[in-house]
């Protein structure tokens, strides 16, 4: 496609915008983590060092969840592990946006998030670099303060979920998704990952059914013809 | 070393290492195209993917609760062309008003 009309390029402050309403969620979440680490033995520092250096939620949860259940470090590690695995092909994905110098990529690459990379997507699977770095750093801000607000302030916070923010999260993608589904090929990759994961997700550990989903994405290309 | 630290440590070394793998390999190099192909439709079903887990799954099975009711509201709400902020606070409304009534 010629690209002489393009709009103008969107930059790193409509990225921050594109996350606000996530930001909120973020720190009711990072909240609640901060309380949940507490709980589990971890000192305030090690919970919000944890969210700085790890920066993926979920995983932070079931590392945190094993752990206080009296899991190991073994299973807790392992359980993390399998939840982020999903970064490899969100990684590969995202390699033309982050391109540059090795270490300014390896650090940027730590702002990827499901929610910051769906903000970034573009036509033809391309990713907009400002937009997912500033949604990233936004959501990091308020994953932070969230997690610190939690160890300091514990039980005195409320459950995100009775607010219903838990349900914000499949809202914002299936609000990036609909977009997406503009061909056979992409339905098809759409539907193939939706039944992986619900039909893995009773029977594979946590992470598992999110990981497999991305192998769906060979059912669209698969079905795609040359044009 | 506690178990909390030495979790911190581990968890925090391998997901920096697992989400700078993918741009640091491929770093200016070209993908045969089949797997380009792939790839851009990774969006697609990663995204559906996640909407099914994060409204039906919980704790390792499947629950029909409130946040299907909240995705059902945000997808007439995406309908109607609402704005994305206005998805969300209908999503999380409707699920948050359905907890306190059911």
């Amino acid at each position: 496609m010629p690209t002489s009309q393009a709009p103008p390029r969107p930059g790193y402050r409509d990225g921050a915008r594109a996350a606000a309403p996530l930001a909120v969620a973020d720190l009711a979440f990072g909240t609640s983590f901060g309380v949940l680490a507490h709980g589990a033995g971890f000192g305030n520092a090690a919970a919000v060092v944890m969210s700085a250096t790890t920066f993926a939620g979920s995983a932070q949860f079931a590392a945190t969840s094993v752990l206080a259940t009296g899991g190991g470090v073994a299973a807790a590690v392992t359980a993390a592990l399998l939840l982020n695995l999903r970064y490899l092909p969100i990684g590969l994905s995202t390699a033309a946006a982050l391109s540059g110098p090795r270490w300014r990529t390896a650090l940027t690459a730590q702002l990827v998030v499901d929610e910051s990379w769906a903000l970034a997507q573009r036509q033809g699977g391309r990713i907009d670099r400002s937009v997912l770095l500033g949604a990233g750093l936004t959501l990091y801000v308020s994953w932070l303060a969230g997690t610190a607000a939690g160890v300091v302030a514990g039980a005195f916070v409320g459950d995100p979920a009775r607010l219903g923010l838990d349900a914000a999260f499949p809202a914002l993608f299936l609000a990036l998704l609909v977009p997406q589904l503009r061909s056979r090929s992409r339905l098809l990759a759409a539907a193939g990952g939706a039944a992986v994961a619900l039909a893995l997700t009773p029977v594979a550990s946590p992470g598992v059914p999110l990981l497999a989903a991305t192998v769906a994405c060979l059912f669209g290309a698969g079905a795609r013809r040359p044009a | 070393m506690s178990a909390a630290w030495v979790t911190v440590v581990l968890v925090g070394l391998a997901t920096f290492a697992i989400k700078a793998a993918g741009p640091l390999l491929l770093a200016g190099r070209r993908l045969p195209d089949r797997l380009q192909g792939a790839l851009d439709h990774l969006a697609p079903a990663l995204l559906a993917a996640l909407v099914a887990t994060e409204a039906l799954g919980s704790q390792g099975r499947l629950a029909l609760d409130p946040r299907l009711l909240g995705l059902g509201a945000a997808a007439v709400a995406l309908a109607l062309r609402a704005p994305t902020l206005l998805v969300l606070v209908v999503a999380a409304g409707t699920t948050g008003l359905a907890r306190a009534l059911l």
